[in-house]
């Protein structure tokens, strides 16, 4: 029996945590939204979603192939990635603009950084932001929810101006997400729940979150000229939530340390409210983000927490 | 309850059904005992006796010159059989081998010492060093040196561990259930000895029998708290312990002395008490035999020397094959290659694991999700520090503090991507530490 015996360092048990399991939740915390997406914007929202999240996985594994690495598509990441491209994408765009973007955030922002964990910056944030400066056309072509498409405006371009004359929409239409956005950014309360069920599970801390859209609300209130009502629609309308929430807290582009993560998540709201309002772009979440993704390194060399019984 | 607790830790499930509610048992009388005559930290014992030579139980067979050492005594009465290097727990050690003669005859040595009252300080310290008693919670650290500070600490604390925080184990809660007065006698011993008129018993709250065990044993000393503690692991250790009820930091790099503090175990005291009241030493300990690899779980009262084999065969046996024995618990026990060892007086419990339980997890790529560092009892930064230790950036590791590292063993557990952080924490260690000495 003897040379059957496993012989290892301690500990000896470990929790059954696992990398599928955390990606496999965020699935099931953006499915509300994905759904609500589906049900706002019909066909349009089904065909991006398909090929954004298939045009993922396929890279992911053909990448893996060709470079003789196992394959990893179980873990869920690339899904993960997909999903959250095509929340970043009108409904009315062409299926090959998710398609593109999915290469690109898997090919070139992941994979060549080293796979899961070393992309420095948030994958499908990189991919919107390369789609969007390639086709701003298609990218903004924003429709109203419904099966018929009639072009609209976002409620963020209608405050900032580029779109003034435009009606704004009602506030419960605004949080159930009865607007014109992206596909997955619309339904506040949903991306809500989610966030919750992720904070539930241990998958993410709700500091991120929380900091990032309490700073957006406070900085649009002081400088939007005190008005509660252009703080509720800076706060619920565009990409806050689903960037706050999903992509802000992605592991391998944020701070590791609780002191950075705080840093990080002031960063991003300040960074957004500050190209929302000053900046020539109705929408400042994802560029906040990853001008912050790129700091991450940074923050996490000076925020390196005191040990246990150090003096400070 | 107000519950006591420190920063970070983990939750690991506790395991500890399987034997709770059993009564310590006397485990068989060996026929043969191999005694190591090294199983504490510091240095080795010289033999005392010689093969032939007839021994009897509780005598001294085994001591060492040095101050950081403590002697070892025959569990049996019996015949020198052999004095020779064989495998132990921690490693190969010479080892005195006795054949038990089945009379069980007590050595003249072992008469009742006295009282704490009529005892001095010094006398009861020279009883536990006598006695062989060493930290029973399985770091194995000599007690009398524990509680020979240097003058120039000051201390005024002592602290008993009875938080048990390591899964699957329950000697030290049966003791708890079935002794406690031994525990109380040989504390109220320890605290005459460094002279402190203060100290706490700490225990988690999943073992509300224990607390209410040793409220009841300790009711007439106002000097003792019995305290109880968030079921956490590593809430046990040294540093954690004395936070949760003191919340005092040890310094970093420093001793628990430095805080003020002297950390015992539970079984400890208890050794303690029996030591000056019976004078026997320390030759046996409660161990808890479990796992889904024995048939039978139970805790045992063993003697040291008794092979973990034929403790193991009066638990019923294997149940199947076995794929791991780890001596100790899960998270901090040491894993076996073989069950032809003897065991020690830090033997605190033996599990076996089912192959499928011991199989190791693939591990992956990390994908900085920062439970680690959330959970990390020591606050430090596991993901950097192992990252660092395997490309042998030491310095850089030693940087991030790897030698705060305590060796908990919580980040291996919680990380999700399964990698062997503690394991790669620990090979930095052990260079740094070998440069020092170096560079001394
Ligand atoms: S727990 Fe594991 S995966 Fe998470 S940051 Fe630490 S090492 Fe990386
Ligand atoms: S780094 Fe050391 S102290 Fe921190 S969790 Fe890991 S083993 Fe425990």
């Amino acid at each position: 029996m003897d040379n059957r015996l496993i012989v290892s360092s301690s500990p000896h048990i470990r929790a059954d945590e696992s990398v599928n399991r955390i990606m496999r939740d965020v699935v099931i915390a953006l499915l509300p939204a994905t759904l609500a997406g589906v049900y706002f914007f019909r066909i349009g929202a089904v065909k991006i979603i398909l090929a954004a999240v298939i045009a993922a996985v396929v890279t992911e594994a053909l990448i893996q192939k060709i470079c003789k690495k196992p394959v990893t598509i179980n873990d869920w990441s690339a899904v993960v990635t997909g999903l959250l491209l095509a929340f970043n994408i009108p409904a009315s765009a062409p299926w090959w603009i998710p398609v593109i973007g999915s290469v690109f955030a898997i090919a070139i922002v992941k994979q060549v950084f080293g796979g899961l964990g070393h992309n420095f910056m948030n994958p499908a944030l990189a991919a919107r932001a390369m789609l969007l400066a390639s086709w701003p056309v298609q990218m903004t072509a924003w429709v109203k929810p419904g099966a018929d498409a009639v072009s609209t405006a976002t409620p963020l371009a209608i405050l900032g101006g580029e779109a003034a004359g435009e009606q704004l929409p009602s506030l419960a239409d605004l949080i159930i997400g009865n607007i014109g956005g992206c596909i997955g950014e619309t339904s506040a309360i949903l991306l809500i729940i989610g966030g919750i069920y992720l904070v539930y599970r241990g998958v993410i801390t709700p500091r991120v979150p929380i900091i990032y859209i309490a700073t957006v609300a406070v900085l649009t209130f002081i400088l939007g000229g005190f008005s509660i009502q252009f703080m509720i629609y800076q706060v619920f309308a565009g990409g806050l939530m689903i960037g706050a929430i999903y992509m802000a807290t992605d592991y391998a582009s944020s701070p590791v340390t609780p002191k950075g993560q705080v840093i990080f998540a002031l960063g991003c709201g300040i960074l957004t409210s500050i190209i929302r309002l000053y900046g020539g772009y109705p929408e400042g979440v994802s560029y906040s983000i990853l001008l912050m993704n790129v700091a991450v390194p940074l923050i996490d060399k000076y925020t390196s927490p005191r040990v246990f019984g150090e003096v400070k | 309850m107000n519950l006591l607790s420190f920063r970070g830790g983990v939750h690991p499930p506790h395991y500890k059904e399987a034997t709770e509610r059993f009564k310590v048992e006397k485990a068989k009388e060996p026929d043969r005992v191999a005694i190591p005559l090294q199983q504490h930290i510091g240095a080795p014992c010289e033999p005392l006796v010689k093969v032939g030579d007839k021994v009897k139980i509780g005598q001294k067979i085994g001591e060492a010159k040095a101050f950081v050492s403590t002697p070892v005594h025959s569990s049996v009465s019996g015949e020198v059989k052999q004095i020779a290097r064989m495998l132990t727990p921690t490693g190969e050690v010479e080892c005195i081998v006795i054949e038990a003669d089945g009379l069980n005859e007590v050595h003249e040595s072992v008469k009742p010492k006295g009282d704490i009252e009529n005892l001095s300080g010094k006398q009861i310290l020279d009883i536990i060093k006598e006695a062989g008693i060493v930290g029973m919670g399985g770091a194995t650290f000599p007690t009398h040196v524990k509680l020979s500070p240097p003058p120039e600490k000051k201390i005024d604390t002592i602290i008993l561990n009875g938080a048990e925080c390591e899964p699957y184990l329950t000697a030290d809660h049966r003791l708890m259930l079935e002794d406690p007065e031994s525990i109380v006698y040989g504390l109220r011993a320890m605290m005459k000895v460094v002279n402190v008129s203060k100290a706490y018993i700490g225990i988690e709250d999943n073992k509300p029998d224990a607390i209410e065990s040793m409220k009841n044993a300790s009711k007439g000393y106002k000097e003792i708290k019995v305290v109880g503690l968030k079921t956490k692991y590593p809430q046990g250790a040294e540093k954690q312990l004395i936070y949760a009820c003191t919340k005092r930091e040890v310094p970093s790099g420093g001793l628990p002395m430095d805080a003020g503090v002297i950390v015992n175990n539970v079984a400890t005291a208890s050794a303690v008490a029996k030591a000056i009241k019976t004078g026997m030493p320390l030759i046996e300990r409660i161990c808890t035999i479990t796992g889904k690899g024995i048939k039978e779980p139970k805790n045992l009262l063993i003697k040291v020397g008794t092979y973990i084999k034929e403790i193991v065969e009066q638990c019923g046996g294997y149940n199947g094959n076995p794929g791991k024995i780890i001596l100790g618990g899960p998270m901090m026990g040491l894993s076996q290659h073989t069950d032809e060892i003897p065991s020690t007086k830090g033997t605190s419990g033996i599990l076996v694991f089912t192959p499928e339980e011991a199989r190791l997890p693939e591990p992956k790529a990390c994908i900085r999700c920062g439970k680690c560092v959330d959970i990390c009892p020591a606050f430090l930064q596991p993901l950097y520090i192992s990252a660092y230790s395997l490309r042998n950036m030491y310095e850089t590791a030693e940087k991030y503090h790897a030698l705060d590292c305590i060796e908990c063993g919580s980040c291996s557990f919680i990380c999700p991507s399964k990698r062997p952080l503690l394991q790669s924490i620990r090979v930095a260690k052990r260079e740094i530490i070998a440069k020092k000495r170096k560079t001394k």
